[in-house]
């Protein structure tokens, strides 16, 4: 194969890596919206304020430690121990399910039948909310995360690609992070056991149901309550891997809420109805910011990631207002 | 017993619609302009001007401006921040290219490269509706913002990539440049304030704003009464980035007087949403008080946190953080509808105060 196709390819499979990843905080949007009908801005914020939950419990930070001292002049920062990562991971899920049960409580339940956007723009201010109590309960410096994932470039990937290109040409291999490849399984499963989940249990159903109509699902007993708490509890274990994911990648820190912004334009493409839709819209705009960023990007200065999903996304809308997957928009006086 | 519109007779059709029935009402108004116009100037110091003043007219313009589409028009627009960096950087543009020209058209003129820009991103909505709508106006914070950075001729290929806005006057008076009275920097954007206000005010009682109002109720229905929607969303995208546009403009020229395309984030976006949301949709009183809360509460968050108990100000600002948070949250469940909501049941209940029956 020639050079520059092996570039291409390269291009296109790490752009189908981050795709995965940016189709992980899609997958919580889609998930809330479908069940409640809120547009979850913050979706972001909570896969932050998990890994931000999740590395404090593993280096054993105390929470709020720089609020206590600024307030009793003290010097506190870590208990001293350091948690495995399974116990670290499983209270961040507490603490994520903790923090669906008061959102619940303290949020929608006083929203019920309020204007979509009334709902969006309390989502922002909760998203406003985690951001500043993450920082203040674990603070703002950059954090490493470590779970056990494996990193770095695969080797073996490398060698088996150096073959592929002709014979006397400068040709080093293909560079792709083992990580990348993890979030990718993660992610495949995750969409698995989401699906199984939704189609052959109970509460799975009754949450089916919910999505379909409220009402109807309040005639045949089906808590809303219950399902809401739910559907913002699955949202933090999605939020949570995403978190897990990003964070191992790049570190955990404030840029995370600003790349899953990313995952907007994702949602854009696939629908917001349809999980299918996040995982092609997130593989979509993954491939593409990376191609254009590619070819087009130097022409006209680089760092064109930073709008290209979203133009792409408004492009699209224009031909296809629903998106690829999502229900087609009835309208009706 | 002041409060009354009983006595006060209306003898023309013009007094019947005025903007302010209750004379009451327009004394206060009176008052008001008055105090902003000719008291104020002469106590001003440098610290009102530069942290609360300046800037709350400058967030009060841009509030309204997104008001016209969101709380108007009924089309949420998150690209705030990048339509106010149009104005910011064509104003920059138009005072190096043009030395002569007069600062004043110089803000009117950054405010109509906006709106034309505004026009192009508005677009999209005619086909796109409500969150879509919403996320794909992110298009417009993101790429312009990009925009202004990687395009040199913008900010006249200096090496920094910033811009600094050169001195310029009106009247004799210099209201941009290093040395600015606080009076005359207020001045100016108070002057712009009012003209827009009393714009909004008179463009929204009228046909057009009719026409917006009817297209957020409900854009099937205005369209089957005879609406049109593309002139309607239209002209409120194109007047709303108008007056972002303005508001940009006075932000780097009056308020930073230098500015980078790292102002213009998607923060300001938001300060300018929850400008609406926590002042009132639809209101132009709302746009005032909503901007004045975002631009006040901060200001009296750190006074206090940092000022008063003396935290470190890393600490005060993500406490601001989940104060402002935890009020638009508070704000939205006790009153959906804003602050001028309240203040508008207060007037009601004013006016048949104390005998309610």
């Amino acid at each position: 194969m020639p050079v520059e196709l092996l570039f291409a390819l390269e291009v296109i499979l790490n752009g189908l890596m981050t795709g995965v990843l940016y189709s992980l905080v899609a997958l919580g949007f889609v998930l809330i919206f479908k069940a409640s009908g809120v547009f979850n801005y913050a979706q972001g914020i909570m896969a932050l304020f998990a890994a931000l939950t999740l590395v404090g419990f593993q280096d054993g930070q105390i929470p709020f430690a720089h609020l206590i001292n600024a307030i009793f002049g003290t010097d506190l920062h870590y208990f001293g121990w350091k948690l495995p990562a399974v116990l670290a991971t499983i209270f961040a899920l507490l603490v994520m399910l903790g923090f669906a049960i008061l959102v619940e409580r303290l949020i929608l339940k006083h929203l019920v039948n309020q204007e979509p956007i009334i709902l969006f723009m309390a989502t922002i201010g909760l998203g406003y909310f985690m951001e500043g109590m993450g920082d203040l309960m674990w603070g703002s410096d950059i954090k490493a995360m470590d779970v056990g994932l494996p990193k770095g470039g695969s080797f073996w990937w490398e060698d088996v690609t150096r073959t592929w290109a002709a014979e006397g040409t400068e040709y080093w291999g293909m560079y792709v992070d083992v990580l990348d490849v993890w979030a990718a399984v993660v992610a495949v499963v995750l969409v698995v056991a989401l699906s199984a989940f939704s189609q052959y249990t109970k509460a799975g159903r009754a949450l089916r149901a919910v999505a379909d109509d409220h009402q109807a699902a309040l005639s045949v007993g089906i808590s809303l309550r219950t399902i809401w708490v739910m559907t913002w509890a699955i949202a933090g274990l999605v939020a949570l891997v995403a978190g897990i994911m990003w964070g191992s990648k790049s570190g955990v820190q404030f840029s995370l809420s600003l790349i899953a912004l990313k995952a907007l334009p994702v949602l854009l493409l696939g629908g917001f109805t349809s999980i299918p839709g996040a995982i092609v819209g997130g593989l979509i705009i993954g491939v593409g910011e990376k191609l254009f960023e590619f070819y087009i990007g130097p022409m006209i200065g680089g760092a064109t990631e930073n709008w290209f999903a979203f133009m792409l996304a408004l492009v699209f809308l224009v031909f296809r207002p629903q998106g690829l997957f999502g229900d087609k928009i009835i309208e009706r006086v | 017993m002041l409060y009354r519109e009983a006595g006060d007779f209306k003898t023309s059709y013009q007094d019947d619609a005025q903007t302010f029935p209750i004379a009451f009402d327009r004394y206060r108004y009176y008052f008001v302009l008055f105090v902003a116009f000719a008291v104020i100037p002469f106590m001003i110091t440098e610290y009102w001007e530069k942290a609360v003043l300046v800037p709350f007219l400058v967030f009060a313009i841009a509030a309204m401006g997104l008001n016209i589409l969101t709380g108007y028009c009924g089309q949420v627009s998150l690209g705030t921040g990048g339509f106010m960096a149009v104005g910011a950087y064509a104003a920059y543009k138009l005072m190096t290219g043009f030395p002569d020209l007069n600062i004043f058209f110089v803000v009117l003129l950054a405010g109509g490269v906006t709106a034309g820009v505004g026009l192009v991103f508005g677009l999209p909505s005619l086909r796109i509706k409500g969150f879509y709508l919403a996320v794909a106006t992110l298009a417009a914070q993101f790429f312009l913002v990009w925009l202004v950075n990687k395009w040199p001729w913008l900010y006249n290929y200096s090496a920094s990539g910033q811009i600094t806005a050169p001195e310029r006057s009106v009247l004799g008076v210099s209201v941009t440049g290093p040395d600015v009275a606080p009076w005359a920097s207020y001045l100016f954007c108070l002057v712009f304030v009012v003209l827009l206000a009393w714009l909004m005010r008179n463009l929204t009682r009228g046909r057009i704003g009719r026409q917006w109002m009817a297209i957020r109720d409900m854009d099937i229905a205005a369209e089957i009464i005879g609406v049109n929607p593309m002139t309607a969303k239209l002209t409120a995208f194109a007047l709303s980035s108008f007056y972002i546009g303005v508001a940009g403009a006075l932000f780097f020229a009056v308020y930073l007087g230098a500015g980078e395309s790292e102002s213009f984030g998607i923060l300001q976006s938001f300060i300018v949403l929850f400008a609406i949301i926590i002042g009132g949709l639809g209101s132009i009183f709302g746009s005032f008080i909503g901007a004045a809360f975002m631009i006040l509460m901060p200001v009296l968050l750190k006074n206090v946190l940092a000022g008063y108990l003396g935290w470190p100000t890393s600490i005060a600002t993500h406490m601001e953080f989940v104060i402002v948070g935890a009020l638009i949250v508070v704000f939205l469940i006790l009153e959906p509808h804003g602050l001028a909501a309240l203040w508008r049941l207060a007037k009601e209940k004013l006016r048949l105060w104390p005998f309610p029956y």
